[in-house]
This record gives C-alpha cells, sequence and structure tokens, in this order.
C-alpha cells in the first residue's frame, strides 16, 4: 500500500493544469486552508461526488482512564467527521455509479 | 461551504487564473484522492488529514421485514481521520473551559 502526500497531489496538479511546480504546490496548499478554515468556523464543505466534512458538537460525558480506572469528566468539544459520498463509496469499491448524480 | 463556493473564493482571490484552470485544480485534488483510495493506497496531509479505505468483512445480515438471513458481502469503506492540527483549529485552538466551571452551574 502506498501512502501519497501534498507532493503526489502538487505533481498531479502540474501535470494537468499546467502551472508551474510552486504555483501547484501553492493552489493545494490554499485549497486546504480554505476548507481548514471554513470547518474552524464551525461550517460544513460539501464537495459533490467526493463528500461533506462537517464539525460535530458533542456534549460533556464521563470518561475512564484505562489503565487506572479512574473516571475522568471527556469535556464538551467539536470534532471534526467526514461523510463519504455515495460516489466515493462505489469508486473505491469499483462499483458502477449510483444513479442519479452528484451524491 | 460547496465545492463551487470553494471554486468561487478561489478565483476570487487568484485572477490571474482562469476559472476554468481552478475547476481544474479542485477537480484535480478530489480525482487523485478518490484515485487513490480505489487502488487501495492512503492519502496522508500533514496538519490536515489522512484518507484511508478501511475493509469491512462480509456479514450474514438479515432482511428487518422478514427476518431472513442475507449474505451481504465485504466491502471498503472511505475513512478520513483528521490531522492534529485541524482538530485543534476545529475545536476552537485549545482546550475548552474547564469543566469545573461547568459543573458548578
Amino acid at each position: 500500500m502506498n501512502t501519497l502526500t501534498r507532493a503526489n497531489l502538487a505533481e498531479a496538479i502540474y501535470t494537468q493544469v499546467g502551472l508551474s511546480r510552486n504555483e501547484s504546490a501553492a493552489l493545494l496548499e490554499t485549497v486546504l486552508e480554505r476548507i481548514a478554515a471554513t470547518l474552524e468556523a464551525g461550517e460544513a464543505v460539501k464537495i459533490s461526488a467526493f463528500g461533506t466534512f462537517l464539525v460535530r458538537q458533542k456534549g460533556q460525558r464521563v470518561g475512564r482512564n484505562p489503565k487506572t480506572g479512574v473516571e475522568v469528566p471527556i469535556l464538551p468539544r467539536k470534532v471534526l467527521s467526514f461523510r463519504p459520498s455515495q460516489v466515493l463509496k462505489a469508486r473505491i469499491n469499483g462499483q458502477p455509479l449510483p444513479r442519479g448524480g452528484q451524491e | 461551504m460547496t465545492k463551487s463556493e470553494l471554486i468561487a473564493q478561489l478565483a476570487a482571490e487568484n485572477p490571474h487564473l482562469r476559472q476554468p484552470d481552478i475547476e481544474l485544480i479542485v477537480a484535480t485534488i478530489f480525482e487523485e484522492i478518490t484515485a487513490a483510495l480505489a487502488r487501495g493506497d492512503r492519502v496522508e496531509l500533514r496538519g490536515f488529514g489522512a484518507f484511508s479505505a478501511k475493509q469491512r468483512d462480509p456479514r450474514t445480515g438479515r432482511n428487518p421485514r422478514t427476518g431472513a438471513a442475507v449474505p451481504v458481502a465485504g466491502k471498503a469503506v472511505p475513512y478520513f481521520k483528521p490531522g492534529k492540527e485541524l482538530r485543534e483549529r476545529v475545536n476552537g485552538g485549545e482546550p475548552q473551559a474547564p469543566l469545573r466551571a461547568r459543573a458548578a452551574e
């Protein structure tokens, strides 16, 4: 199993779009930063045919240190979750795309 | 924010680029991630997060109406694990108000 990084994505932009390598890398960073900033503001990011990144508010609950068994409160917090689109799920399983399009 | 809003923002910030190029940049990023997952590869973007495909085993499901056992094939499920930096940003950058303040209410 290979692991792709920013470098691979920037290289794909370079070959597909024909911008310089530097600008390709900078634009990739800009895209990631726009997504991150939107999520930071608590707003969901919906990428059709790919999936939705959303921020969930979690309430307070009691956790436990698994080593000592001591109860520890887990504070209310915001977590990020990703809901893959039907298209992405189908692609990953090598299946035909679901009818009716984007989602 | 949707993909088209993202494209519009990028277009406004990068007036030297043509709109079709920006659309292609955004499409390429998500297409590369999708293709990597379809190949069984993972994509790791430090600070942002990592995309991978988790394998689910075949199992026996049930038709909820009839109760009949139905074999369900194994499948791969896309998974995104947010990176530390993004996780902290989403959660307001630092640990939230101490519990005591809330418990006292």
